[in-house]
Formats: C-alpha cells, structure tokens, sequence
C-alpha cells in the first residue's frame, strides 16, 4: 500500500472540517431546530424552582426529584441502586488513591516495601490507575448517570433490576481485575492491563448499565434532548466499542497494538471520562446556580467537533516512535483543532459561573464544578500544545505527563464527580451532609494537595526532559533532578488521599443516617416509612 | 437534536472513521511488514524472562523507543539506533513504553552484555548507581547458607550483602536477565519509513 503524509491527514482533515462547516450550516438554517429556550429544559423536566439550589446544606431542597405531573423520576428502587453504586465507587477511591499514594512513595523511597511482587511499583502503580480509572471514575460517572438520564428526560429509570446487576457486576470485575494485577496476571498494555477474561465482565457490566439507560431515554417526557443527553448517549456509544475491540485477544501484535493501545487509551479519556464530565457540568452548573447556560447553539459545534477531534488524537502518544510519521501528524493536527471544542465550551459554561460568584462562593459542590470545568479546558489547551512535535520531545517520557494526566482525570473529571456527589446524595436520602466543615476540609485539601501536586511534576517534568535533551548532561542526572519534586509530589498526594477520607467519612455518616432531614417531602428514609414511594408529596 | 437513534448513529459512524485512519490504515501498513532481517525471535527462556517484565510493570519507567538524532541525543547515550516498526515483530504485548524514569531499554543487551551486572542490579540497582531509584526484586532471589553446584550467586558489595548467607538467582531472575539480554536491535534498520520521521529535514522516506 502506498501512503503519504500529506493525502491521508488531508483527506481526514478535510472531512472533518467539511463535517464542522455543515454543522454550522444546519444551525444556521435551524435544521437541528433547537432555541436557546430549549436550554431550559431541564428546568422544565423536574417540578423544582430556580434559584440556588444547593440540598448539601439546605434541609429544604433535599426532595427526591418529581416530574411535572408529580411523578418520582428517582423512585426508591432507582435510589438504592445509585446509593450503593457511589459508595462502592467510593471504596474504590480510597483504595485507589491509596495506592497511588505509596506508588508516588516509592519513587523517593526506592527501598520501602519492596519484600514481594504486589508491593513493586509497577504493579501498585498500575492498581492505582485500573482503582481510579475502571472503579472509581467509570463507576461513579455511570451511577451518576442513572440519576441525570431520568432527570433530564422527565420519567423514571426503566429496568432498574439489570442497572443493578450491572452495578455488582462491575465491582466484582474491577475488584477481580485489580487482584490479578496485583498476583502479576496482566495484558501489559497501558490502561488494558486488566486480563481479557475479566473484561469480558466489564464489558457485560456496561452493557447492563447502558440498556436501561437506553430504555430509559426512549421514554422520555421532554420533545428536546437536553445537551448533558448528547455527552452521555454518546460516551454509551463509544465506551463499548474502544474496549471490545481494544480487548480482543491474539488480535493485535507489535508496534500495530501500540497504535491500538494508544487510540483505546487516549478514547477513553476523549470519549468516555471527558463526555460524562463535561455532560455532568452541562446539567449541574445551570441546576445549581438556577440559570440556563450561555449560548445553547454553540453547544452543538462543541459536542460534535469533541468527536471529531478528540476521536482521533490518540497517535501523539507515540511522537518519535516507530509508528508511520503520517498516523502521528494527523494526531498532532486533531490535537490542535481540540481548540474549537474547548472554547465552545469554555464559552458556554464559565462566564455563568464567573457571574455568579456569589453561589459560588456559598456553594462548595458548585465550586467543584465549576473549577472541575475550568480544568477541562486547562487540561485540553495543555494536552494540545503538548502535542506539538517541539514540546512533545521535552515533555514526553518525563513525569510532566503524569502531571498533565491527573489535570484531566482528577482536577477535571474527578472534581466534577464530587460536585456531583455532593450535589445527588442529600436528594437521595432526604438529609444534609451531617459534617459541613467537613465538605470545606475536603475541598481545600484536594486544592491545596493538588496545586502542589501538579506544580511539583509540571516543574519537575520539565526540567527532566530539559536534561535528557542535553547531551552534554549524563542522564543519571534527569533522573537525579526529579527526587525534590517527586516528593513534593507525594506531600501533594498526601492531602488529596486525606480529602477523600474526609469525604468518605461524611458519607459513611449521611448513609447511617446522620444530618438534618427534610421536614416535608420524602427522601429515601420516609419513602421506606410510608411504604409507598409513589404518594411523595409536593416540594 | 431531538432524537435518540440518529445521534448514536453519527457518534458512532465518527469513531470508526476515526478507527480506520487510527487502527486500521496502520495496522495495513505494519502488519505487511516482515520482521527486520537481523531480528531473531524470542527463545523459550527469553519469553518467560519477557513476562516477568510485563508483570512487574517494568514498563512503566523503562521505554523501548530510541529517538531520531534529529530529536533527540538518544543515540549519543549509547541507547542505539532510531527503531523502526520492524524492530518489534515479535513483541506482544507491545513494550514501547511511555516514561524514562529509568532510560530506554531496546538495546540494553549491547550496552550492558553482562549477566552478572543484571543480577546485582535486580537485586539492589543502588549497589551500582547509589542515587538510582529502581526498586530492587529481592523476591526473585533466594539466600541461602552456602550456594549449590549449579547455582548462580549474585554478586555484591559488603553493605548490601545478608551476614554469613549468599545470594543466588532464581529461575525468573535467570530468564529476566536472559530477555534483557535479547534486547540489542543493533543490526541496520530495516523499513526506515515505519517510524516517525516527523523532525528530519526533509521528512524522510516517507514524503
């Protein structure tokens, strides 16, 4: 086969801005026939005022969520499974970040538990990332979705027994995953690490998840989609197909499975974490601060262009390798054009929490979003200049990487789910947090930990692929560099995992039934007690 | 954007054209390529030392990629040669490796020809490098009172040595030091357009 550079990234290229300028175009011309109105969609699907809407603190708007006609969206049935999904997902999270924890240890502390195999830092450091990734972030984000998907289309979770059996399925598969990456059974592949035998049952899992959900929007009681609805119909897309095929065995071989791995890995984050954070942002941004987001339209060019682009940016894993220079250059110019889809939505999101700081001041899970948001675009504008050829040869192979990850997956998505969290749980049991100094010890925690976090590596980084560009430095010293800022690093790690404990705690406390209840209305406490969940009265 | 069908169709109608530019266009180009001429397979030993690899996540800190002279001074660190998609034919799962924390690794059978050398640096890497920050694999060694006939001691300075015991080589140690010995992709590169050659002058062969 004959290939060149230039057609082939030009053929791609060209196809999908000819795809971006029809887009316009139908919105232009109304074609996709949606109004800025429609923004206020979810305000409409939920019988609920505007207005600050903070149920964290507020004993007042802890009420489970009602359509217009009075029907529950999230009837106790669907209550418990989301309930036992986030504490599980929690878990997962402490164990996790844990784990990464003494990974980050370990690499100032070469000696410390080094006595057997599963303690090593290969293998803790890849517990950590299968932990966070698979438990904490995909699980939570699909609990998350079990309660957003009833909300934004105004009708109740439909086969809630099989997003149940999803739920428990999934937390067997990642606590089997994780064992067997601990007793040194893996694929080798970075983020597939986790046998094919046992991704068989993920794979199960989501497919569980994803049916009712299914189910569920083709019932819906609204004529428009909400936006959060695109993001996650999407991502029930994507997620399934990228981990099918990137997990077929004896498939893939060689440097080809590198370009496997690398359009799986980089997917996963592009097209499975980013689509439900951002989607979740869509929803709880507007919700709490009670007004509707900037420009509607433009939320369009940012979720179709985030597909066309993101999809395949997942070759600038490889700049310098032994891939065809071809492959890479097309990542390198989607990873630039990512600009258009992050500024669509930096336009729309930030300037309705940036005007009103004063709920963002009052509120803490909208100040996890609303920073959560605000490191998307961060973490997207940094990975795309990263993937430029001239910054890639210092930054990649340098712990900058890791820094420019946890950007992504933590201060971005993770932020963002503990927004949500802290936003979803009172609604579901009726009750405030019981500890609220305790939600402000977890914010600050997790900022302060990760501000050095991310400087230590961001620094520390740099200057290590400054020096393995030196050739008159011996690389020992790139290495040497690193120590100071790898235990900044772990000083920053401390408090994030400190953060999470305090989360947990309060959780553990508003789950036995800790904090002030609703006095009217019905959380999931009085539902049990009446023994009808279908009288919950008004709000 | 009112309908649920046609939106999943376009999402998905997306990612495989993105699939096909991704994963199956290379995959056509690589997968037609025969190993590199000078490039011999894994033997028995080498494999089950290659395993032990991948499950210690070795990979994690170790890349096995050496970079053009254009980009970077890879080659002036003795680490070889640029590497080039035929270099890897008989790798899976693939070990290309995304960190240097600890440097590259493709030619470190050439670089580092000496079993010995591995096995005291397995054991304890800061009995050689005292700054280094690789952990050791202790559990891939036994110690013992005296060592047997056929067993291969390791080699090591008095701090790092256990009181009145020796330290020898399990099989696993044996046939990871056998696999890193494997690796020395010195022969000439074959398919030099496999590879990225983004930072040449004139772009490489592959115009």
């Amino acid at each position: 086969m004959e290939f060149t550079i230039g057609t082939l990234v030009l053929v791609s290229f060209a196809v999908s801005l000819v795809a971006l300028v029809v887009l316009i175009w139908t919105i232009s011309r109304s074609e996709m026939r949606f109004t800025q109105a429609d923004a206020h969609t979810i305000f409409e699907a939920e019988a609920r005022g505007e207005g600050l809407d903070d149920p964290g603190t507020r004993p007042e708007q802890t009420g489970s969520p009602q359509g217009r006609d009075g029907d529950s969206l999230v009837p106790e049935s669907s209550r418990r499974i989301i309930l036992f999904v986030f504490a599980t997902a929690t878990l997962w999270l402490l164990l996790g970040s844990s784990f990464g924890l003494i990974a980050s240890l370990k690499l100032h502390l070469p000696d410390w538990l080094n006595s057997v195999a599963p303690l090593t830092f290969g293998r803790m450091r890849t517990m950590h990332l299968n932990l966070v990734i698979y438990g904490w972030l995909s699980l939570g984000l699909m609990g998350l979705a079990l309660w957003l998907i009833p909300t934004i289309f105004a009708t109740r979770l439909r086969l809630p027994s099989v997003a149940m059996a999803g739920a428990v399925l999934m937390n067997l598969s990642v606590g089997a995953g994780v064992w067997a990456i601990g007793a040194g059974w893996t694929d080798g592949l970075e983020w597939l690490e986790i046998p094919w035998q046992i991704d068989i049952f993920i794979a199960i899992s989501v497919f569980l998840f994803v049916v009712p959900l299914l189910v569920t929007a083709r019932h819906r009681n609204v004529r428009h989609i909400y936006v959060t609805g695109w993001y996650y119909l999407g991502a029930m897309v994507w997620f399934p197909v990228l981990f099918i095929v990137a997990n077929i065995p004896g498939l893939h071989s060689g440097v080809q499975q590198a370009t496997v791995n690398w359009w799986f890995a980089h997917n996963v984050l592009g097209l499975w974490l980013t689509p439900l954070g951002v989607g979740a942002a869509y929803y709880l941004l507007p919700r709490i601060i009670g007004k509707p987001i900037y420009s509607y339209s433009l939320s369009l060019v940012g979720f179709w262009a985030l597909a066309l682009f993101y999809s395949q940016v997942g070759m600038h894993h490889l700049i310098g390798g032994p891939v065809p220079t071809w492959v890479v250059t097309l990542s390198v110019v989607q990873s630039i054009m990512m600009f258009v889809p992050v500024i669509a939505v930096a336009v729309n999101q930030h300037p309705l929490w940036l005007g009103n700081l004063g709920a963002f001041r009052a509120s803490i899970p909208l100040r996890f979003v609303s920073i959560g948001a605000l490191m998307y675009t961060a973490a997207s504008m940094q990975g795309s200049i990263e993937a430029l050829r001239s910054v890639s040869s210092v930054t990649h192979f340098t712990h900058y990487t890791v820094g420019h990850a946890h950007l992504g997956a933590y201060a971005f998505v993770t932020f963002v789910l503990f927004g949500a969290l802290y936003y979803v749980i009172p609604r579901l049991v009726g009750r405030v947090w019981p500890f609220p100094s305790f939600i402000v010890a977890h914010w600050w925690l997790v900022v302060v930990g990760f501000a050095i976090y991310f400087a230590s590596l961001t620094f520390g980084g740099w200057l290590q692929g400054k020096a393995m560009l030196d050739p008159t430095r011996d690389w020992m010293e790139s290495m040497e560099l690193t120590v100071p800022y790898l235990t900044g690093r772990s000083v920053g790690g401390s408090l994030m995992v400190l953060g999470h404990f305090a989360f947990a705690f309060n959780l553990i406390a508003i789950l036995v039934g800790r904090g002030a209840e609703r006095k009217a209305g019905a959380g999931l406490a009085e539902a049990r007690a009446v023994a009808a969940p279908q009288s919950e009265g008004g709000n | 954007m009112n309908r649920v069908l046609p939106l999943m169709l376009l999402a998905a109608a997306i990612l495989a054209f993105a699939t096909v530019f991704l994963v199956i266009l290379p995959a056509g180009q690589i997968r037609t390529t025969a190993a590199a001429p000078g490039l011999e397979p894994y033997t028995e030993a080498q494999l089950r030392g290659r395993a032990t690899y991948v499950d210690l996540g070795c990979v994690y800190c170790h890349s096995q990629q050496p970079r053009a002279p254009e980009q970077a001074p890879d080659v002036q660190r003795g680490w070889g040669r640029p590497s080039t998609a035929a270099d890897y034919a008989y790798d899976t799962p693939h070990l290309l490796g995304t960190m240097r924390t600890g440097p590259d690794l493709l030619n470190i059978g050439a670089r580092m020809p000496s079993r010995a050398w591995h096995l005291t640096h397995l054991y304890q890497p800061r009995a050689i490098h005292p700054t280094s920050i690789m952990p050791g694999f202790p559990f891939l060694f036994e110690t013992k009172a005296e060592a047997a006939p056929d067993d291969v001691v390791v080699q090591l300075p008095e701090r790092y040595r256990p009181p009145e015991e020796v330290v020898v080589a399990t099989p696993e140690a044996l046939d990871l030091v056998d696999y890193l010995l494997s690796l020395d992709r010195t022969y000439p590169a074959a398919n030099p357009e496999l590879r990225d050659n983004g930072y040449s002058q004139d772009r490489g062969p592959n115009k």
